[in-house]
């Protein structure tokens, strides 16, 4: 024992240990970087007290209450030129969790059709969609943007194209009309009593869920197999279709109708949506291909061979046994690409949508000058879904981590 | 043996039979389309559908490309000769070249010098990216920032020379005390290095001739395709080391470290590249001290250095992360103290790991570079959407620009990725 170095003695603080001893040096750096961090601010403080003063500005957010001035020609709340800034902005927060939300939806089918198709055995399909992901992952969105953009309003035919007896293009369906100003398609009319046939939809839905859970209580219970796919079907239509023809079809649809120049009735959906919505999910697809066939990949060879020798039939080969175990790897970074391109939807101000970055990034700072207030919200906003988003991945990961030891 | 049979039985082959090809459809293109296109009829309306597509395409683009004019002055010129017949008016391509590539106010006779520092960067890259290449080079790697800012930049040859004189200083200085104390050489070498440029600047401005060798452009007049590799190249290499800095300080032990570093990844993570650019276009020049006038793209370089090191940041911290538990115990047994064992055992591992990362994240930002045409600064898309499709001759003419642009920037990321790819294989040691 007497070879033993002395231990720290306790209570023998010495300044020099500040710097010589590791126990201590990490609150010696830490102070440091406290304090560089504090100068910094400081210093940026001040330049922006004294720049705002020399301007004559001062930070307020009461330009959001005062009226916006300006046009939005999508909005999904009520909304004219007379309300204010704030509304504006909320007009920018719905429609971006508009394009969001529907991108997300489209990316996701073109990525995983795209994905698995990458992996067929199909020569020309697999090299296709090796081409389409290629092509799309290394261009810049927004280029892919404009063209898009592009097609939408130097391609598609004006509403004048639809007119008369010699007209050039024409309605598909008759109800659906696709021009430069945007795409026209029917609304529907809620009548009285329809909101019956949508409490027997929703009803079906939960109903279709249960019917599933039985069927599987079932078959863990007495391992007998109940038909899950038409009754499925059945029950999440007939009712509804019941309901509809019981109540006297209170659902119709508005169709879009060519008067003057231009179309009326029916709901316009805007080129620029549409530009955007397709160039990002169509971007993003390519990506998540990429992440789809990793993750079909990573299930190893032998998973398919033991559930195969297990005598499970392809198709549940796939569902219960590759499926879950893919999923794992597909799904964090599936969810980032959401996030990806819910960041990326801020390249609308490129084609004039109206989403927050284009009202009140765009539009509310140039009139206002309000630069550091419009700034500051706009990034509060991507950061609340930034981090709600990652949240939840987390989540996620924690509730399909494997559990190991 | 054959003497026995010969005369007891009637007929014995003696030789064997001439080999037989194998029947028409297990063999050569039949079988190869038998099980790669046609394998069952899913596969074979795939097949059909994927080729009626292809037909489809290549029949409406053929004639497109094909009655190209390459030669006219304007698009309207175009449409006369081609009198109604579809055909691109790649013409713009030919007339706007210059701009396309450096931008409308960039001195054209100047041309040379961008162009130059282009050429010159395959030769600064290639000891980078290729690691049997004599290591001499890397000399030239580390002149090359300099000279290229030289090169483009033009004005006095002292700004880059002192610049770089100071990094010397500084790594001098590092040399110096590292053996002593990293930290101490580290900050003595930051010190000697800022105290060379102050000193540096004084005597410059007294010394800087007049007339100078290279013709100074001003930065605003950088644009096309090479305010997209500046911007690219500059912000990438930057945010290396920052990169570095922040995974360290987000894997640190020291609570406060660890909090500034995660709050600021974090922060940058969340928010678009859009509202950055923003910030250094309406709101940077708040902070900074009354009467200082930055431009625009020192600021917009700042601005996207500190969105690509964050994404960096993690992608280093995964290799981090990566690294078995041992090697940091091996190192810690070992004695060595943390500057020594990052530098030694930790980061050389640990970036190995996450080059093909590193390099995804090189593309997306240099993707990302067409964001400042957002802001009205004139990069290659900037220049199409503004100048180009702005001009009475050039007005309409969408398809052949926007594919020249995507061509470009296809060719440079798919390079890369192709490059990333290559060398994961190379990298690739053990672990089978």
């Amino acid at each position: 024992m007497t070879t033993l170095t002395d231990p720290p003695q306790q209570g023998s603080f010495r300044l020099s240990m500040l710097l010589s001893d590791t126990r201590y040096r990490s609150y010696t750096f830490q102070a440091i970087a406290l304090f560089v961090l504090i100068v910094a601010f400081a210093y940026l403080g001040r330049n922006l007290i004294q720049n705002l003063a020399d301007a004559g500005l001062n930070i307020s957010f009461g330009f959001l209450g005062e009226s916006s001035g300006y046009d939005i020609n999508q909005t999904l709340i009520p909304y004219n030129s007379q309300s204010s800034n704030l509304q504006a902005a909320w007009v920018g927060v719905i429609n971006t969790l508009l394009v969001a939300f529907l991108g997300c939806i489209m990316a996701t089918i073109f990525g995983v059709t795209a994905g698995v198709l990458r992996l067929s055995n199909n020569w020309i399909v697999s090299k296709l969609m090796a081409m389409y992901v290629e092509m799309f992952r290394n261009v810049p969105v927004l280029i892919w943007i404009l063209i898009i953009m592009t097609i939408m309003t130097a391609v598609m035919p004006s509403p004048r194209a639809f007119k008369g007896d010699d007209a050039t293009a024409s309605m598909l369906f008759g109800s659906f009309a696709f021009t430069n100003r945007g795409i026209y398609i029917p609304a529907p009319i809620w009548g009285p009593g329809s909101m019956v046939v949508v409490l027997t939809f929703v009803a079906s839905v939960i109903g279709v869920f249960a019917y599933r859970s039985y069927a599987k209580k079932l078959l863990f219970a007495t391992g007998r197999l109940l038909p899950v796919g038409w009754p499925s079907l059945v029950i999440l239509f007939v009712p509804t279709l019941l309901m509809f023809f019981i109540m006297g079809r209170p659902i119709g649809a508005d169709l879009p109708v060519l008067g003057g120049f231009n179309f009326k009735g029916g709901l316009q959906i805007g080129a620029p949506l549409i530009a955007l919505w397709f160039a990002l999910s169509i971007y993003t697809g390519a990506f998540i291909a990429e992440n789809v066939r990793a993750g079909i990949q990573a299930v190893s060879k032998g998973q398919t061979e033991a559930a195969a020798a297990l005598g499970l039939r392809p198709r549940r080969i796939m569902n219960l046994v590759i499926l879950p175990q893919a999923l794992r790897v597909i799904i964090p970074p599936l969810i980032s690409q959401y996030l990806n391109l819910t960041k990326n939807s801020s390249l609308a101000i490129a084609v004039g949508y109206a989403d927050i970055t284009a009202t009140l990034g765009g539009i509310t700072l140039n009139q206002t000058g309000r630069a550091i207030e419009c700034v500051l919200l706009l990034m509060l906003f991507y950061l609340i879904i930034s981090l709600s988003i990652s949240g939840i991945m987390n989540i996620y990961n924690n509730s399909v981590k494997l559990k190991e030891r | 043996m054959s003497d026995t049979h010969a005369q007891s039985v009637a007929f014995v082959r003696e030789t064997s039979l001439p080999p037989v090809p194998p029947p028409a459809s297990q063999a050569g293109a039949v079988k190869w389309m038998r099980e790669n296109l046609f394998s069952n009829w899913v596969n074979a309306v795939l097949t059909i559908g994927s080729l009626y597509i292809i037909a489809m395409i290549v029949v409406k683009s053929a004639p497109w490309f094909m009655n190209g004019m390459w030669d006219t002055p304007s698009l309207a010129a175009c449409r006369e000769i081609l009198q109604g017949k579809t055909g691109a008016c790649f013409s713009v391509l030919t007339e706007r070249w210059n701009q396309l590539l450096f931008g409308f106010k960039y001195p054209s006779t100047e041309y040379w010098r961008p162009g130059l520092a282009f050429l010159l960067l395959f030769i600064a890259a290639a000891p980078v990216m290729f690691f049997k290449l004599p290591r001499k080079l890397l000399i030239f790697t580390a002149i090359y920032p300099f000279l290229a800012f030289w090169l483009i930049w033009g004005g006095t040859i002292w700004t880059p020379l002192i610049a770089a004189f100071g990094f010397v200083v500084g790594y001098l200085v590092y040399a110096r005390f590292m053996k002593q104390s990293f930290a101490a050489g580290f900050f003595g070498g930051i010190a000697a290095a800022f105290l060379t440029w102050w000193l540096g600047g004084m005597v410059g401005e007294a010394i800087a001739p007049q007339e100078t060798l290279l013709e100074a452009v001003n930065s605003r007049d950088m644009g096309g395709f090479m305010l997209n590799m500046l911007l690219g190249v500059t912000c990438v290499s930057l945010s290396l080391p920052l990169g570095i800095v922040l995974a360290l300080g987000r894997q640190s032990n020291l609570p406060l470290i660890k909090g500034i570093c995660v709050v600021f990844i974090e922060f940058i993570r969340g928010v678009p590249l859009i509202t950055l650019l923003f910030v250094a276009n309406v709101v940077l020049a708040y902070f900074l001290p009354p009467g200082t006038t930055f431009d625009l793209i020192l600021r917009v370089i700042i601005m996207i250095t500190m969105f690509s090191s964050a994404y960096i940041a993690e992608v280093i911290r995964g290799g981090l992360a990566a690294l078995p538990k041992g090697q940091y115990e091996a190192a810690d047994s070992l004695g060595l103290d943390y500057p020594q064992a990052m530098r030694l055992i930790i980061l050389p591992q640990a970036l190995k790991i996450s080059i093909p990362g590193i390099v995804n994240i090189a593309v997306g930002l240099f993707k990302d570079t067409t964001l400042v045409s957002v802001i009205s600064m004139f990069d290659l898309v900037g220049m199409i959407r503004g100048p180009i499709l702005a001009s009475t001759e050039w007005n309409g003419v969408y398809w052949e620009l926007f594919l020249f642009a995507a061509l470009l920037f296809f060719i440079v990321c798919y390079g890369i990725s192709q490059y990333s790819q290559w060398l994961e294989r190379q990298l690739a040691t053990g672990h089978r």
